[in-house]
């Protein structure tokens, strides 16, 4: 017993105790940092590894470099990424928007360049480079949220670029606000909270990560319930109606009054 | 007395029923006068039936809707089944709406089959008119029946708009902030109607209840009165005909009112019927649910009305920017009066047109043979300018879905349709015209020397000629029966004075007639047929050469 | 002016070989004297089921069947209004929609089709033809009326007794005058309704539609906020009247981006400014915000106005910019309005400019 407290003792007072002590400190109050924080930034993502990091960096200087910058500083052609956060990445390259294509007033979905591994790479390295929106948490991309508050969310900030079914629709010179009905939970997300090309930004001050999931929850619920008058003809309003109107409805019965008044064999 | 009793057993249920009416109405002369007249049989003359069916149908199921619709704006908590407007707080009009979408068998199915119905009847009513237009129906004896149709056309557009507005959704409710907005342009006295059609404020809580009372009760009793009117004029003045073999204007042929077109026409109803009902069956129309309860600060991208109210947003959309000046004080917004100006001028001439060419013609005979728009080229190619106009109005109010469904800035195609519909409406005219006066001469050409049939013969001189086969007396005279017109001199008058009247009408019988085909005479074609005789010795020698 | 002579002629009703005038004035048209003859009505085509018993058998089978299928269609129906009952999923209503729809659907198609099938292949189809008779009343009838009418004239006096002839239009003019002006009550005086919002000095921003206040520290760049006045949320008196007036847009720019008139440099906040979000145009939200090029654009009649240019239009069919609310930051860093809009908001109206009292 005695020779364990002199250990101890002696351990106590060597200079690797300030390393424990330190080491200590920082697990105790980055933990109960996370703990807080968690409640006030919950969407932030675990750590990136630096692997990730030193990957994600060879491939934006193969990749995106020549329109971005090799330090992503931005040129004509391409914008600064330094604070658009890892969201903004896999917003951008899971969707196929980047690498960007041929100019024109707005980005296109194209087929998905990278892997899944590869954009989280990617991302890795633009979060390095300044602080920025991150990758959401899962806990509010499950669509279990308040439809109704989604809803009415959705119509004030959302259905006059995107209309009220998530139909798209136009915007100045050539833009346009896509259709939402094959948008997963994440890119939704991401979307409200990056504000890419001209769509404005929602942050979670605006619109907290919980009015997020009711926003998204409401689209999914869109989604998925069942249409119940039938053919929606895309969402598009009066215009498709009076279209089908003139060109079904009243064509049908056009051909059938060429049959009536036609002379019988 | 016995004697007749004793026959009516003879004759049974029927005769029985017949005869006890008759003492009663006196209606055996209607039944002799009406059961056998003569209706033309043609697809062109079921347009108006379609329009009248329709309107039926939207009696039979906006009656339902009545039962179940709540027009008031008192503000409640939804508590239905639509999940996502649980809670929500909205006018009992749009949660009464929802609750015969999602909880009345058969709710749905009537809004839409009502609403699908709105819409065909003022499409057939405009394709009616359309018809009656180019055909030159509206000419003496009928100029006042265009005219009541002209009004039950208005009337429909008022019925479509007070009733998809009824729901108080998003979509529609921005609508009426945009008439509301266009009210309050009005000089002078906008703010004050603005304020007596709302009851107050934008949007108020009486809008609802009064647009109820026009859609239910004034407008459909006035589309019956002036239906009325129109059936009754049409049976007056029978129905028109197309030219042809028998049809003159002292004559209308066609086949009986019973038994034939009874059941033609009353079967028609039950088609007509039948297809919206089909259609409402598998097509969605206005998903209220999708916009939510009106409230002045959300708005849906691609916000519309229904089709026929299209032309006026598109006027709206096609105005030039900044069309607002001031004088001294007060603020004069040309941006809504003269979209407003165009709109109800365009609809004037449209009332006036028969009073215009029966001005122009002079022409004061009855008229019960229909023109083929061929024709009456200059009439024709009016109405196609007319048309074109219309269109390009309509079109204009879906600026912003023809941008993103064809990939295109919406600012281009503005501007392209603001050009298109000064130029377009010119370009028609022309190009209309000029088609008609070469069908005309295309016409002239079969009349006089029949059909090309394809079969080519060599003469013994060396010359190649098509055989022409001549038409039937009956095609024949399809193609020479019209009317021809010449432009008129401009005469003085008993003072001996020149009017400017007389020399506007001269210069608009210029314009109307004097590019014109005239209709092949009996000589030309003996001529014709004279000429057609001789080569065809010509032809038979070469066939008998080569045998 | 000279009109072409009227050609009174007597009606002839029979088919004659000249074509009949009735009696009216032809106007420009050209009456040739050798048009092509009427050849009369073509003869009838006899159809196969006029010629053939068999086939004249298989059309009625036709139609029965065409009725029979009406039968089942209308029972389907019948029956499908109960076998497929509604509750909270919303399959079941596009079920019972579908299949009652159906139903109904063959029920009246069946006697549409039928009735047709059997008016065109089973009765006759023999074309015949009907007289018209002038639409104008002859001669004799018309003196009667004109007789019935000049005796109803002078028994009542009316064109003679002009003081009673005059009084009574000003009386039949003036009676429909009240059935009007009781309407006047369909609305209030509008008086200044139109240039007051709820928007008062101090008023804090708060979110549309939960009505939580705004930090200008959350309004980040490129965010929109859509704003309505603090205590303005559903349930509250008058919410959407008030709401339609005080909807506000609320976005934050870089500060050397925008153009500011001198009196309106202190209206905004760092780059944070706030709008009318009721168009002035017809009165549509102004709700798209394009975070690049600022532009804010109305999706009703797509009128753009220039957030950073105190929203002057640059496309459309909007002519005034839209109005500006000057606001301030609180001691909580809160943003506020410094006052209400010192114009009026939304669509043009007459008096606008006029000073209110």
């Amino acid at each position: 017993m005695q020779k364990l407290k002199k250990k101890l003792n002696g351990l106590r007072r060597s200079p690797r105790s300030i390393v424990v002590v330190l080491f200590a400190g920082l697990i105790v109050v980055g933990s109960g940092y996370t703990a807080v924080s968690a409640a006030v930034s919950p969407d932030r993502q675990t750590n990136y590894s630096a692997d990730q990091v030193e990957y994600g960096k060879k491939l934006f200087l193969s990749n995106c470099a020549s329109c971005h910058g090799k330090n992503a500083e931005g040129t004509a052609n391409g914008p600064s990424l330094i604070g658009v956060g890892a969201a903004s990445v896999d917003f951008q390259v899971s969707t196929g928007r980047m690498p960007g294509a041929a100019s024109g007033p707005q980005l296109q979905v194209k087929p998905v360049q990278f892997t899944e591994e590869e954009i989280t790479a990617m991302a890795a390295f633009v979060a390095s480079l300044g602080v920025g929106p991150s990758i959401p948490d899962e806990a509010y991309l499950q669509a279990n949220g308040n439809p109704t508050k989604g809803g009415e969310l959705f119509r004030i900030n959302c259905a006059m670029c995107h209309n009220a079914a998530g139909a798209g629709g136009a915007l100045t010179e050539g833009k346009f606000a896509p259709s939402l009905d094959h948008s997963s939970p994440k890119v939704i997300y991401e979307a409200m909270v990056t504000g890419p090309q001209n769509m404005p930004v929602f942050n979670d001050a605006n619109i907290s990560p919980e009015e997020k999931n009711d926003i998204i929850t409401y689209l999914v619920y869109l989604r998925n319930s069942a249409s119940v008058g039938g053919e929606e003809l895309g969402g598009l309003g009066p215009v498709a109606e009076g279209l089908v109107a003139w060109f079904g409805l009243l064509g049908i019965i056009i051909a059938i009054t060429i049959w009536l008044g036609a002379k019988s064999n | 007395m016995s004697n007749a009793t004793a026959k009516q057993k003879k004759n049974g249920f029927l005769a029985g029923t017949a005869n006890y009416v008759d003492e009663r109405l006196g209606v055996a002369g209607v039944l002799k006068e009406f059961g056998r007249k003569v209706f033309p049989d043609h697809w062109s003359f079921m347009l108006g039936e379609v329009a009248l069916y329709s309107f039926l149908v939207l009696l039979l199921s906006g009656t339902f809707l009545t039962f179940f619709f709540q027009p008031s704006m008192t503000e409640v908590v939804y508590d239905g089944v639509y999940a996502p407007l649980k809670g929500a707080h909205m006018s009992i009009a749009y949660a009464s709406s929802l609750d015969i979408t999602f909880e009345v068998r058969g709710g749905l199915l009537m809004r839409q089959v009502h609403h699908w119905s709105a819409l065909l009847f003022v499409a057939a009513a405009g394709l009616h008119m359309l018809r009656v237009f180019f055909t030159g129906a509206f000419r003496k004896p009928r100029e006042m029946n265009w005219v009541v149709g002209f009004v039950l056309f208005i009337l429909g557009m008022g019925a479509g708009f007070t009733g998809y507005s009824l729901p108080d959704d998003l979509l529609s409710g921005n609508g009426l902030r945009i008439i509301d907005g266009m009210i309050k342009g009005i000089p002078f006295i906008g703010v004050w109607i603005s304020s007596l059609l709302f009851g107050g404020e934008f949007p108020g809580t009486e809008i609802v209840g009064r647009l109820y009372s026009l859609h239910i009760m004034l407008i459909p009793a006035l589309i019956l009165v002036f239906l009325a009117i129109h059936l009754v004029m049409l049976v007056l003045h029978k129905h028109t005909h197309y030219s042809g073999a028998g049809r003159k204007d002292t004559n209308v042929v066609g086949y009986p009112l019973m038994p034939v077109y009874v059941a033609k026409a009353g079967g028609f109803f039950f088609i007509v019927f039948g297809v919206i009902m089909l259609i409402s069956s598998f097509f969605t129309i206005n998903p209220i649910w999708n916009y939510g309860g009106y409230d002045p600060s959300p708005v849906s991208a691609g916000t519309q009305p229904d089709w026929y109210i299209g032309w006026l947003d598109g006027a709206l959309r096609l105005a030039p920017t900044g069309m607002e000046f001031m004088i001294g004080d007060v603020t004069v917004s040309m941006n809504i009066l003269i979209p407003l100006a165009v709109s109800l001028i365009f609809l004037a001439l449209v009332a006036v047109y028969p009073f215009i060419e029966n001005w122009i013609t002079g022409d004061k005979r009855e008229h019960h043979v229909l023109d083929r728009p061929r024709n009456a080229p200059v009439r024709t190619a009016i109405g196609a300018a007319g048309v074109t106009f219309y269109a390009i109005l309509w079109a204009g109010a879906s600026t912003d879905l023809i941008a993103t469904q064809f990939r295109m800035s919406l600012n281009q195609v503005l501007t392209a349709m603001q050009i298109s519909l000064i130029v377009l409406p010119i370009v028609a005219f022309i190009v209309t015209k000029r088609i008609c006066l070469a069908l005309q001469r295309k016409d002239r050409e079969i009349a006089l020397h029949g059909r090309e049939t394809g079969r080519i013969v060599r003469l013994p001189h060396g010359e190649y000629i098509e055989v022409h086969e001549p038409l039937d007396k009956y095609d024949l005279y399809k193609l020479v029966d019209f009317k021809d017109y010449q432009p008129t001199l401009a005469r003085p008058n008993a003072a001996g004075k020149i009017t400017v009247r007389a020399r506007i009408r001269a210069a608009l019988s210029k314009f109307y007639f004097k590019d014109r085909v005239s209709p092949v005479t009996q000589a030309e074609i003996d001529e014709a047929m004279h000429h057609a005789e001789e080569i065809e010795q010509q032809v038979q020698k070469a066939i008998e050469l080569t045998k | 002016m000279a009109r072409n002579r009227i050609k009174r002629r007597k009606t002839k009703l029979s088919d004659k070989s000249k074509e009949v005038e009735l009696s009216q004035a032809t106007g420009l048209a050209v009456v040739k004297s050798d048009a092509v003859k009427d050849p009369g009505i073509e003869p009838h085509r006899i159809r196969m089921t006029d010629k053939s018993p068999k086939h004249e058998k298989n059309a009625a089978r036709q139609v029965a069947l065409l009725f029979t299928l009406s039968m089942l269609g209308s029972a389907f129906a019948l029956w499908a209004y109960f076998a497929f009952p509604i509750n909270e999923d919303l399959i079941t209503v596009r079920e019972n929609t579908m299949y009652l729809g159906i139903g109904i659907t063959l029920g009246l198609l069946g006697i549409g089709i039928g009735a047709i099938h059997w008016a065109k292949t089973l009765m006759p189809d023999q074309e015949v033809a009907e007289d018209r008779h002038p639409i104008s009343s002859p001669e004799d009838k018309r003196a009667a009326a004109i007789e019935v009418i000049n005796l109803a004239n002078q028994e009542s006096g009316f064109t003679r007794r002009k003081l009673i002839r005059r009084t009574l239009y000003g009386a039949l003019a003036l009676f429909p005058l009240p059935g009007i002006i009781i309407f006047g009550d369909l609305g209030p005086n509008p008086g200044n309704s139109l240039r007051h919002t709820a928007w008062k000095a101090g008023t804090r921003l708060a979110r549309d539609p939960f009505g939580t206040p705004i930090k200008a520290s959350d309004v980040t760049i490129g965010s929109v906020y859509h704003v309505v006045p603090e205590g303005l949320v559903p349930g509250t008196e008058g919410y959407l009247e008030e709401k339609a007036k005080a909807a506000v847009l609320l976005v934050r720019v870089e500060p050397d981006k925008l153009i500011e008139k001198p009196e309106r440099k202190n209206w905004s906040y760092q780059g944070i400014v706030a709008y009318s979000k009721i168009c002035t145009h017809v009165g549509c939200p102004v709700a798209l915000y394009e975070q690049h090029t600022h532009h804010l654009l109305c999706p009703c009649h797509q009128s753009t106005f220039d957030l950073v240019d105190g929203c002057k239009v640059i496309f459309g069919p909007a002519a005034r910019p839209l109005p500006q609310l000057p606001i301030y930051v609180d001691d909580e860093g809160y943003l506020r309005a410094q006052s209400d809009f010192h114009e009026p908001v939304g669509p043009s109206f007459w008096d606008r400019s006029v000073k209110s009292e």
